[in-house]
Order: structure tokens, then C-alpha cells, then sequence
């Protein structure tokens, strides 16, 4: 049986990502989670190693290639000893760049996708807002056609690299109906009106900048309208699938690495004249951690094949997320209980894994509102 | 300008070597391969001066079947195409048979320069460049941190232990790197992706015209006698400093016959 995971093109890719992610990600990983965020020189290399294209079009300046060897980037960091905050801040593009390319338009695709993909620019994207997360239908920023512009009001929160962005994409309300009054607008940072209230400060992913924007009387050229107007909500939607399965494997690629991390620490530490792996009651929690990273992966890994293959997989996506996300929650705790006092401290890898895994269950849509989707998937 | 860079497949440094009790070579089915460190800094300075002169850069390796994935890896960096020398007969090469064997599958490459790595991180002896300039008659710049190609004139620096000296001479010649020279570059997606569509070609003893008597452990002019595992680090000497660490230091180095 081929394993399209295992292809001689996808484990040299591997290759390449764990030489990249051991050289210029795991050295300066601690330093960029004080700084509260990575450097634009991390975005240039990473794109000068080809890997920010992965998945994205050869004719917008991507590599071409899958959303398989997409997951196969993202594994390999973290593995290798990246995490699930340093994914989110470099590939943020991940999420602000798809609709643009969708849409075809050739203009907005090259003064944004383009020198995303070379790493010169950064792009977010925008939808939560004080009011309204997970209901994108309740989006109150508001959009107002004012001639061959766009005058934007309204505030935007917890929104992922927008403390050094270039451009967000913004969904914003362009009429009043809840789902069909919703758009898809560039912003360009520098535009007056515009502006990074606060930088936030957050329990984990700390080298991932997070802020809250405002955007007061912003004049925005039309042209940066993406698709339609009003076919914003259905644009977001498309996403969410793809965003959902790459936050699955965020967290079945974190536990992974804290099971890895742990199996290690509990063969090298000795504990009553015995490496701690020897007692019964630590081999068989990980056993339990082993067993709940590979239902996780190999459940995501099926339904990424079957994304790519064309497939709806709205509530499948959903699931795979809920699955990955509560393997990861249960392995980062038991990686910490495990590594006793050490896993503690600030400086134990695992430490930051729990911190940041905590995002997982809430970020790119809670579990409860996963639930909800696949009920109503399910049940009606 | 078309340039050849040998390559070598290499145990991964980090990994425990091992000799084979039969016939006291290299175990290099145990071990991860990988490209040798220095030869990807060949690779590098090969594609960067194929990108500012055109021309096309071949891989040549000399190895058993699995250098074809270190043969993918320099294909996938940017090099055009690739010839593998591999024949059950090579085994056991040493120094002097592998330059005899590379020299022969040079003739089988039309090229202006060689580049390769100053040593490999296996064998470490640093002689393969000198010994392919004296079998093929090309010029030998070894030793470079950089490299210049004007026309038919290659200028390079060699580093030396104080500085460095300007040396340069006529194509056909043969270019050993050190570390120093650049920063190779990671294989891109787009460029995994078509390393298995170029051109490799597989030549055997009888295809390159090496002669089966030159080469092998039989061929080999030098051969291992005897191994064994490197001993166990000893226990060192603590030397406590009670105001006179110093007197109690110098003695230590004197007994040494270090001082």
C-alpha cells in the first residue's frame, strides 16, 4: 500500500523542514517568545526554503503541491521542536491569503499574495471582533461605499500577527443581512484611520503577536473588495475546513512532540535507583498518550486525504479537530505530570507545549461550537 | 562554463560508525546517509556561479544504490542532471582507487570545472582533489573561501592558517571548498519535486572504463590491518585549588610533558 505521507518527494521534504526548523527556528525560539513575536528575517528564510508556498499555486507564487505536503511542513516543525505559536505566527498567510487567491483577482494578487509567499509582507486576517468570535453573522464593523472607495468603522480583536502586518484581511458589513452582508476587504496597515490599539498579552503562543485593531473613517480602495460583495460569509465558510484540519494537526503535532520530549525525559531520569520509563504506572500512561496521538493523526490524515481528494468534509473536519485537540490537551498535561518539578519550569520544552495547547480548544472555533456544527451535520 | 560537483554519501555525523568485522570497511547500510557537509557547500558555489555564467551543473557520486538519495537531495538544490558510478566491484575503494574511478567517470562528463568539498566527514583525508587534478591534468585550486570565474580563468582565495592567498588558473580545473565560501542553500519544494524527472545517469565499471583490478578492497593500495572501538573516556584528573591551584596546575602539565 503506498502511504502518500511516506512518498520519497514528502520525506526528503521532511528532511529539509527539520534541517530548517533545528537551524533557524530552535535556536532563537525561547528569545522570539520574549520578544512576543518573530522576525520578518524568519519570514524571509522560510520563504527563501520554499516552505511558505506549500499548497498555494505556482501562479501566485506558491510551490505548488497539496494541502498533504502543507501538513507535512507543519508536522515537521513541530516535531523537530517548533510549536504550535511559532506555526501561527509564520503561517499566518495560511488563513489571509487564501480567499485573494480564490478570487482570482490578478491585481490584489500580486500586492499581496505574491510578496507574502517571498516573505516580504505579512497579512492576517480578520473576523473576531468584541462582540462576535465564533458568529461571523454578528460581524458589526461596517463597510460603507463611498465612490470608488470602501469607508471602514468598526474594531477588530485577538486577531493573529496584526501587530506587524502589511495588510488584514478584513471581513467586514457591507449590508444587513446577517449572512449575505458580509464582505472580504484589504486593508493595508498604513492606511490612515487604522490603527493596533493594544498588543495583547497572552497565556500561551507568545511569540505569536496578537492584537486588537480599530479602524476609524479608513478609506479603502473598492479594487481591494475580495469576490464579490456580500459573498463574504460563504468565502469565509469555504475556509473553515482547511483551517480546522490545520488545527488538527497543531494538535496532534504538539502532543507528539511532548510524548517524544517525555519519553526521552523518563528514560534518562532515575527515580528510586530506576529510569522512571521502568515503573509500571509511567509506561502505561505513555501508552495512553502514544495511543491518543496516533487515533488523532491517523483520523486527520484521513480526512486531509479525503479534503484533497475533493471531498466535503465539513463535520469530518470538525471532528478531526475536536479529536487532535483533546489528545494534545491530555499528552501536554500528562508530558508535564511526568517530568515532575521540571515540567514546571519555564525552561522545560513541555512547559511552553501546555501553555500554548491551551489555545487549541478555543482557537479557530471552540469545541463546543465544533459540537454543535456536527450535530447539526449528524442530526439536523 | 558547465561544472561537475562531486558529491559523497556520508554516515550522518551524529550517529554511532561502524566498521564490518568482515572485510574492515565503512558499515554504511547501519547508518543514516547523508550528503557529505562540505560537498553541499560545493553544490551551493556551483549553482551560484551556474545562476551569474550560465551552464549546467552535473552531480557526479561514486557509491552503492542509496547515494541516490543524496544524488536527489543535490539534484533537488538546483543542479541540472547526475551520474552515479555504481558497481559492486567499488567497495572497499579506497583514496587512491575512488580518484582513479572518479577520474575515469569525469571523461565521461563534458566540463570546464570540478568542484567538491575539501574532505569528507567520514574518511577525513583531504586528498581526493589533489589526487583528481594529478589523474586528469587539470588545474588544482584547494582550499577556496571564494571563487571567480572570469571566461576561462577561475580566481580563487585559499585559506590559509594566517590569511589567505590569490590563486588562479586555467579551465580544465578542480576546486576544493571550505566551509567559509557560502551558505548553502535548502532543496525547495518545487525542487524536490523535480529531482526524480532529471537526468541520472548509472554507469558501471564497464561503462565509465575503469579497469576491475584498480579499484576495491583488491585495487586499493592501502588496506586496514586492525580496528578497534575507541575506549572509554577516562576518568580527569581534579585539581583543587587550595592558593596553590596554580603551582599544582603547572606541575600537571609538566608530567604531561606538555610544558
Amino acid at each position: 500500500m503506498t502511504d502518500v505521507w511516506r512518498t520519497d518527494e514528502r520525506i526528503a521534504l521532511r528532511k529539509v523542514v527539520r534541517d530548517f526548523t533545528e537551524r533557524e527556528i530552535v535556536p532563537s525560539l525561547a528569545q522570539w517568545e520574549e520578544d512576543g513575536e518573530v522576525p520578518r528575517s524568519l519570514h524571509k528564510a522560510a520563504a527563501a526554503a520554499g516552505l511558505l508556498g506549500t499548497a498555494f499555486p505556482e501562479s501566485v507564487g506558491g510551490q505548488g503541491g497539496s494541502t498533504i505536503d502543507n501538513t507535512v511542513v507543519s508536522e515537521e516543525i513541530l516535531y523537530s521542536g517548533g510549536s504550535s505559536g511559532l506555526l501561527s505566527a509564520l503561517f499566518t498567510h495560511g488563513i489571509a491569503c487564501p480567499h485573494i487567491v480564490a478570487s482570482g483577482d490578478p491585481a490584489l494578487i500580486d500586492k499581496y499574495v505574491r510578496p507574502t509567499l517571498a516573505g516580504e509582507k505579512i497579512g492576517s486576517l480578520a473576523v473576531t471582533e468584541p462582540d462576535a468570535g465564533s458568529d461571523v453573522a454578528g460581524i458589526r464593523t461596517r463597510a460603507v461605499r463611498d465612490g470608488d472607495h470602501y469607508i471602514v468603522n468598526g474594531a477588530k480583536t485577538f486577531i493573529t500577527s496584526s501587530t506587524r502586518a502589511d495588510f488584514i484581511t478584513t471581513v467586514v458589513r457591507t449590508g444587513d443581512d446577517p449572512h449575505h452582508g458580509i464582505s472580504l476587504l484589504v486593508v493595508d496597515t498604513d492606511s490612515p484611520g487604522f490603527s493596533v490599539v493594544r498588543r495583547l498579552s497572552k497565556m500561551g503562543w507568545l511569540c505569536s503577536d496578537t492584537g486588537e485593531l480599530s479602524y476609524v473613517d479608513v478609506r479603502v480602495p473598492a479594487s481591494n473588495l475580495i469576490g464579490a460583495e456580500g459573498s463574504g460569509f460563504i468565502q469565509v465558510a469555504q475556509n473553515f475546513a482547511g483551517e480546522r484540519l490545520g488545527l488538527a494537526v497543531h494538535g496532534y503535532g504538539v502532543a507528539q512532540r511532548a510524548l517524544d520530549l517525555t519519553v526521552a525525559y523518563t528514560k534518562q531520569r532515575i527515580a528510586f535507583g530506576k529510569p522512571l520509563i521502568s515503573k509500571q504506572v509511567v509506561r502505561h500512561k505513555l501508552v495512553e498518550m502514544t495511543r491518543a496521538v496516533d487515533v488523532a493523526r491517523t483520523y486527520a490524515h484521513s480526512i486531509i486525504e479525503r479534503h484533497c481528494a475533493g471531498e466535503q468534509v465539513f463535520a469530518e473536519a470538525a471532528m478531526a479537530k475536536n479529536q487532535a485537540v483533546e489528545a494534545c490537551s491530555f499528552v501536554v498535561d500528562a508530558a508535564v505530570q511526568l517530568h515532575g518539578g521540571a515540567g514546571f519550569m519555564r525552561d522545560t520544552e513541555v512547559e511552553r507545549h501546555y501553555r500554548d495547547a491551551r489555545l487549541l480548544p478555543i482557537g479557530g472555533g471552540a469545541t463546543e461550537v465544533m459540537n454543535d456544527l456536527i450535530a447539526k451535520a449528524l442530526f439536523g | 562554463m558547465n561544472i561537475v560537483v562531486c558529491v559523497k554519501q556520508v554516515p550522518d555525523t551524529y550517529e554511532e560508525k561502524k566498521l564490518s568485522d568482515a572485510d574492515k570497511t565503512l558499515d554504511r547500510e547501519s547508518v543514516e546517509g547523508v550528503m557529505n557537509e562540505l560537498d553541499e557547500y560545493a553544490v551551493e558555489e556551483a549553482l551560484r556561479l551556474k545562476e551569474a555564467h550560465g551552464g549546467e551543473v552535473t552531480i557526479l557520486t561514486m557509491g552503492p544504490e542509496k547515494a541516490v538519495e543524496t544524488i536527489r537531495k543535490a539534484l533537488s538544490m538546483g543542479a541540472d542532471s547526475a551520474v552515479h558510478v555504481v558497481d559492486p566491484a567499488l567497495h572497499g575503494s579506497d583514496a587512491l582507487a575512488t580518484s582513479y574511478a572518479l577520474a575515469k567517470a569525469l571523461g565521461t562528463i563534458e566540463h570546464d570545472l570540478v568542484i567538491l568539498g575539501v574532505e569528507s566527514t567520514d574518511a577525513r583525508m583531504s586528498v581526493i582533489p589533489a589526487m583528481l587534478a594529478e589523474r586528469t591534468g587539470a588545474a588544482q585550486l584547494s582550499f577556496a573561501r571564494k571563487v571567480e570565474v572570469d571566461g576561462s580563468t577561475v580566481k580563487i582565495e585559499r585559506q590559509t592558517d594566517t590569511g589567505y592567498d590569490v590563486v588562479e588558473a586555467q579551465t580544465p580545473a578542480i576546486v576544493s571548498v571550505v566551509e567559509k565560501i557560502n551558505e548553502p542553500r535548502y532543496p525547495s519544494f518545487k525542487g524536490i519535486m523535480a529531482a526524480k524527472k532529471k537526468p541520472l545517469t548509472t554507469l558501471t565499471l564497464a561503462d565509465a572504463g575503469i579497469e576491475a583490478s584498480n579499484v576495491g578492497l583488491s585495487g586499493s593500495g592501502t588496506s586496514v590491518a586492525e580496528f578497534a572501538a575507541r575506549p572509554p573516556k577516562q576518568a580527569g584528573t581534579i585539581v583543587k585549588d587550595e592558593g596553590d591551584g596554580g603551582v599544582k596546575l603547572a606541575e600537571f602539565l609538566a608530567s604531561q610533558k606538555i610544558i
